[in-house]
């Protein structure tokens, strides 16, 4: 495909990106025009309108942003992995093994990068776990890996029920997205930002690498493909991508299922470009989707979470029936 | 070009014990039949042969080395492989199938040129498939999606072709069409190696034949030192009739 027919979706979902941004920096318990949130945007307007939009508003979404791309790219990964479109991060239990991992290192009083570095290993644990004995002596029947998948998944929900009920409660309120995920309590949104366009740079080279693989493992090799290190990679890549999400925003399901479903039927499966469009679409959906959380109840909010699954669940099962 | 060659080769079938060692070498020029009934280790022997998988003993090699100290990539530019399943995974079209033969040509930073899209269109057209160029591959019939996959690696344009029954669910006229193709690309200096079901394809096309048995014993040689009734009534434990026609040898398999 010519570049430049690359470069159009990729341009027209960047601008949707920004634009759901600027929406979600402007809509709130207190609106803003646009052009009110333009000028704090850009550092002039009144010293409220300042605060409101760039302390409070635009960390939150720009949490959002990077959390939903990772969560995309996350899923289209695991999805070229697998050969299936059902795979997600959060249906096969890799948040919440992060989620896990994060929580029981929050418990025992350390904060920081060892919580992410905790939620890695939860993520790469519960991903060798479900592809080992999804795997078992044949090959991955989606059935097979979407059981084992939900299995563990419900496991980990469980685990961190029970963490729940054995924290303090004071610490409840803030640990309870662990569950169903919620940018609210996000801390700094950079450390996704800078993973989010890492991730996407590497995707140029090992794009076209990842379309053979789509193909199959056999086929693959035959074309020249390191087979096993690349899947190897892409297990890690993947975990690593939804750790430092869930450490972002908890565990917020169905954005990486969903996002590269819609843009693989509009835009093909080239990863070279479903995997930019993915950081860029799943982005742009979750700063929507939390903006939605914000204002549906206002001024009590739901954790965002909610509407991904709302949204999630009924792609799910029209993409579990139609695969027979 | 580098040749193809297995030098004591046992492949690893489960619960197999014995078995002759293979010693031959795939040259430039030539077309190779590989015969043998349903789980003789044909296919086995062909992902062997292309690296998929590791033999029990003995090596394949590549011009001059083991074939597991050649880089992958450099494998893909010389053995292209047809496989006999294709796995379905995600939708793809008929062009961007064919397109994915030039992989091992391009580097990482390149995206596929005009070039490498003509080589593409070349194939399509070699195998009669160009029409449904924009088309699903998951919608077009078996034999379409066998001549699609002949084009791939007719666009990945190998030193060596290996094809697992590639007249698989083709018609009349697109065996002979794939047949002639494989026998121009051996006068081209390409060397094939194919597995086929049809004893009289193999009798008709190819210059070696390679027996396979279900035991593991095989022979290999000339075709004509090697289209034996009794040796092929043997392989197949089915009693066979020949008859000569245009030229070649034709078996008819023998009622009851």
């Amino acid at each position: 495909m010519p570049a430049f027919d690359a470069f159009r979706p990729l341009a027209l979902l960047a601008l949707a990106g920004l634009g759901a941004m600027v929406l979600s920096v402007s809509v709130g318990s207190a609106g803003l025009s646009l052009a009110d949130t333009l000028a704090a945007l850009t550092g002039s307007g009144s010293e409220l309108n300042r605060t409101l939009v760039l302390e409070l508003r635009l960390p939150r979404t720009l949490a959002a942003f990077a959390t939903g791309g990772l969560l995309a790219v996350a899923g289209a990964l695991m999805q070229v992995l697998l050969r299936n479109p059902l795979a997600d991060p959060y249906v096969l239990g890799l948040s919440g093994g992060a989620a896990v991992g994060a929580l029981l290192s929050m418990l025992a009083g350390v904060a920081g990068v060892i919580v992410t570095a905790s939620a890695f290993g939860g993520a790469l644990l519960s991903t060798l776990m479900v592809f080992g004995l999804a795997h078992g002596t044949g090959s991955w029947t989606p059935t097979r890996l979407l059981l084992t998948g939900v299995v563990v998944a419900a496991g980990w929900g469980a685990i961190i029920t029970l963490l729940l009920a054995l924290a303090p409660t004071r610490e409840l309120p803030g640990m309870l997205y662990w569950l169903m995920g919620d940018v609210a309590y996000a801390g700094s949104p950079w450390p996704a930002f800078v993973l989010l366009v890492l991730a996407c740079l590497l995707v140029i080279p090992a794009g076209r690498s990842l379309n053979v693989l789509a193909r199959g493992p056999l086929q693959a090799a035959a074309l020249g493909v390191n087979v096993r290190p690349m899947e190897w990679t892409i297990y890690i890549g993947a975990s690593l991508l939804t750790a430092t999400a869930v450490t972002t925003a908890g565990s917020i399901g169905f954005v990486g299922l969903v996002v590269p479903h819609m843009l693989r039927l509009v835009l093909g499966n080239d990863q070279r470009i479903i995997l930019p469009a993915c950081a860029l679409g799943g982005g742009a959906l979750l700063v929507l989707a939390d903006t939605l959380a914000r204002v549906v109840i206002s001024p009590e909010q739901l954790p965002v979470g909610v509407i991904t699954a709302l949204l999630g669940v009924p792609t799910f099962l029209y993409l579990l029936y139609r695969s027979r | 070009m580098d040749t193809l060659q297995a030098r004591q080769l046992v492949i690893d079938i489960p619960g197999r014990t014995g078995g002759s060692p293979l010693n031959l070498t795939v040259e430039a020029g030539q077309v190779w039949g590989v015969l043998g009934p349903n789980g003789a280790g044909k296919t086995t022997l062909l992902h062997t042969l292309a690296g998929l998988r590791l033999p029990r003993e003995g090596e394949v090699r590549l011009g001059e080395y083991p074939l597991t100290e050649v880089r992958r990539r450099s494998v893909a530019q010389q053995l292209g492989l047809v496989f006999q399943d294709r796995q379905d995974g995600f939708p793809a079209t008929v062009l961007e199938t064919a397109l994915i033969g030039r992989h091992p040509w391009l580097s990482l930073w390149q995206m596929e040129s005009g070039d490498d899209l003509n080589r593409a269109e070349a194939a399509l057209k070699a195998l009669d498939v160009v029409h449904l160029k924009d088309r699903l591959v998951s919608t077009l019939s078996g034999g379409e999606r066998q001549r699609v996959a002949i084009a791939t690696v007719l666009t990945q344009n190998p030193d060596t072709w290996l094809l697992d029954e590639p007249t698989n669910h083709l018609d009349l006229h697109h065996q002979v069409a794939v047949m002639q193709l494989l026998k121009q690309q051996a006068e081209a200096g390409r060397a094939i190696f194919m597995c086929l079901h049809d004893l009289n394809l193999a009798a008709r096309w190819c210059d070696h034949l390679l027996l396979l048995f279900p035991n593991g014993e095989a022979c290999w040689g000339h075709a004509s030192q090697m289209l034996v009734p009794s040796a092929l009534e043997s392989l197949y434990n089915q009693k066979l009739i020949t008859v000569e026609a245009d030229g070649a040898p034709v078996f008819v398999p023998a009622k009851g």
